[in-house]
């Protein structure tokens, strides 16, 4: 018996997600909450706004999570969130975690402006938007987090999208929140780990994960964990930290970043791109990735 | 105590003497004076309450509803363009059932640009849910916020305090301030059945499917119609404690009147006058003041105007392409009733000019030359 070998589980054990939700196979978003409550624990209240997640949680009178949730308007994540803390610390529980959870739509656009407000005046909160790079709840619409030479339902084929993603990251740190981490599915103990880290801070806090959605990627359910992965192995989706608006620092160090065409190539959504297409994008990604190391002093 | 405040100010008051612990708003023109004094009494510990200064109207009504659902007592203010950004967030709090009290200040929409009173933005708001009470003094408005706590909490649907700007927004007046703990005993702390706690985790608001949704929209429904017998019962409960009633209508004279005209918010006050005036030329004028307006009052307004024969009613607002909206709402509530009264229709005072007493002479003339009204409106002092 001594002799078995055991894997550690490094990850909490305790399960505030239920197998029964409405997620489609291989929704990243599932395992980025599956994960965000590992690392919270069970005094948490969560805001959803309009999002994947809405219907994922299960139909009224059902959810399939373990935590008290209030469903908001789109637009209100950050703000219901600012509103439920208010609420609590006057009713006297100073305890429990609220954590605003918005898809990449409700914070890069309809959400932007709550949430900067709730920025500037650091509401003490933690904001998760999980990031599938579209609106995926109404039919894959294109939205500020889309990349550029995507498809989706309103950037056919023929008008892929020809607009850079949205710095969210940038805008964030500009406004000297405490905390700011890049997350991913696939690297799940730095994404407990950054979770663990931001309940104990105050302030408001953002954490941006990155979520495959093989239905609106056009891409296979059981590549979803390596789509994740190869975002931040090509540099794509780097893992990184920002304290304070000022302190930047990098996870997880890439010897030898993939190309970029490992990612797009596993996926419906770029397989119109031509060769100068993805050469252009390949210079996007090495530009972006280059600031972000000289941001963490690399 | 008493104490010469303004309009704004009697907010405040009601605000803080029912202690309201979360407040959010967003400035806005005739409103401003309401905020300012909440986060000065927020500021120096008169009042024990977290004030959100949120972003827009929108975040301000998001955030008193996260507030509510926490269990907190919530308060917000508001005007016109404020409103009407708010719109989605109103549905959300009648729908979600949590019981905000929130001040409107009745001013005319843009464009052109208006800060002056009318009562669009609050009548365009008639079918989100809320209970709605058009007030008419400054007192009345300090009473009417605390009234509505308790008619709110009971029954978990949110009400709007409403005063015309200017007219009573910055008009100052002698108010009778209730003491603490005479407040205290008429309104106990919020307890709600349902919060956001993980003691008890529950999904608020989910999706819901066609079994389910129809029924939740029965239940609202149904206890919007217990408002006016709460209203009733809370108002005489107020007259008991602090001495004065405060009900679903005010009825000025219209016993035995020949002519009643139907008024809501400051207007009606000189319809009083007009009245009086009215009756020493020999001509039984009365008038109806509409102040719960949304559960209408359908058995008062029956009752009363069952009685008269002409009934004018003034509209500080229009729904166009149809009437003003208390010209519809009465014409609805007295419609097939075996002694329905001629209902006249009446619009001025758009965007803030003056209704004076040449406005009802005006009114009172026509009403009394015709047996019916010759048009759908009848537009007074307006340069056609
Ligand atoms: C005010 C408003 N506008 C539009 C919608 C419709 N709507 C619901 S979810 C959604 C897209 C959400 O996209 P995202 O935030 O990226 O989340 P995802 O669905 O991808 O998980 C839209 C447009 C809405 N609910 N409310
Ligand atoms: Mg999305």
């Amino acid at each position: 018996m001594s002799k078995e070998r055991k894997m550690t589980i490094t990850l909490p054990r305790e399960e505030l997600m239920s197998s029964g939700h409405l997620a489609c196979q291989g929704c990243g978003a599932t395992l980025a909450m599956r994960y965000a409550l590992k690392a919270l624990g069970q005094k948490t209240i969560l805001c959803i706004p309009a999002c994947c997640w809405s219907v994922i949680d299960g139909p009224f009178p059902h959810s399939s999570l373990d935590v008290p949730i209030y469903h908001c308007a789109f637009e209100t994540a950050a703000s219901s969130a600012s509103g439920v803390r208010a609420g609590l610390d006057m009713v006297g529980d100073k305890e429990t975690t609220v954590m605003a959870w918005a898809g990449d739509g409700g914070t890069f656009d309809i959400g932007i402006q709550a949430l900067s407000g709730a920025a500037e005046r650091n509401e003490d909160f933690i904001y998760a938007c999980y990031d599938n790079e579209a609106y995926m709840n109404t039919g894959i619409q294109r939205s500020s987090a889309t990349p550029i030479g995507a498809w989706t339902t309103t950037t056919p084929v023929k008008h892929y999208k020809k607009e850079r993603k949205k710095d969210i990251i940038g805008i964030m740190a500009a406004h000297d929140i405490p905390y700011i981490a890049t997350a991913s599915i696939a690297y799940p103990e730095d994404m407990v780990k950054k979770f663990k880290k931001a309940k104990d801070i105050h302030g408001t806090r953002f954490i941006h994960i990155y979520a495959p959605c093989p239905t609106g990627w056009k891409s296979r359910p059981d590549d979803t964990v390596k789509l994740a992965r190869l975002a931040v192995q090509t540099g794509y989706f780097p893992l990184y930290e920002v304290e304070n608006g000022e302190k930047w620092t990098l996870n997880l160090k890439i010897k030898e970043r993939k190309p970029i065409t490992e990612y797009l190539k596993l996926q419906g959504r770029f397989r119109h791109l031509k060769q100068d297409e993805i050469d252009l994008i390949q210079a996007e990604v090495d530009n972006n990735y280059q600031k972000i190391l000289k941001k963490c002093g690399l | 105590m008493k104490k010469v405040i303004m309009g704004n100010h009697a907010l405040s008051y009601g605000a803080m003497l029912s202690r309201a612990q979360v407040i959010a708003a967003y400035p806005i023109t005739p409103q401003t004076q309401v905020v300012e004094l909440l986060s000065e009494m927020c500021a120096n510990g008169t009042l024990d309450a977290k004030f959100i200064k949120v972003e827009s109207e929108h975040s301000a009504m998001a955030a008193c509803l996260g507030a509510s659902m926490a269990g907190a007592r919530t308060f917000t203010a508001t005007s016109a363009q404020g409103l009407a950004l708010m719109h989605e967030m109103l549905h959300w709090a009648s729908g979600g059932r949590m019981p905000v009290v929130m001040g409107d200040i009745n001013r005319a929409m843009a464009p052109g640009w208006s800060i002056w009173t009318d009562q669009i933005d609050s009548l365009s708001q008639r079918d989100t849910g809320w209970i709605q009470f058009y007030c008419s003094s400054n007192q009345e408005v300090l009473d009417t916020v605390i009234q509505a706590y308790k008619v709110s909490e009971k029954l978990m649907i949110p009400s709007m305090v409403i005063l015309d700007a200017f007219a009573l927004s910055h008009t100052y007046e002698v108010v009778e301030i209730p003491e603490q703990e005479k407040v205290d005993a008429y309104l106990p702390p919020f307890n709600p059945p349902y919060r956001l706690t993980p003691a008890d985790p529950h999904a608020f608001g989910g999706l819901t499917s066609p079994d389910h949704y129809m029924e939740l929209r029965y239940k609202l429904q149904k206890d919007m119609e217990k408002v006016p017998a709460l209203v009733e019962e809370t108002g005489r409960e107020y007259e008991k404690m602090f001495g004065r009633y405060l009900g679903q209508v005010d009825d000025y004279l219209c016993d035995g009147a020949e002519l009643v005209f139907v008024t809501s918010g400051t207007a009606g006050l000189t319809a009083r006058v007009v009245v009086d005036e009215l009756r020493a030329q020999g001509v039984k004028a009365g008038n109806l003041r509409i102040k719960l307006f949304r559960p209408f009052p359908f058995e008062q307004v029956r009752s009363i105007l069952s009685r008269v024969p002409k009934v004018a009613v003034l509209d500080r607002n229009i729904s166009y392409g149809h009437h003003g909206v208390f010209y519809q709402e009465v014409k609805s509530a007295m419609y097939g009733l075996p002694s329905e009264p001629a209902i006249f229709g009446f619009i001025a005072g758009l965007g803030g000019r003056d209704i004076t007493r040449e406005t009802y002479k005006e009114i009172a003339d026509y009403a009394l030359k015709h047996d019916r009204p010759e048009e759908e409106i009848v537009w007074i002092g307006v340069k056609k």
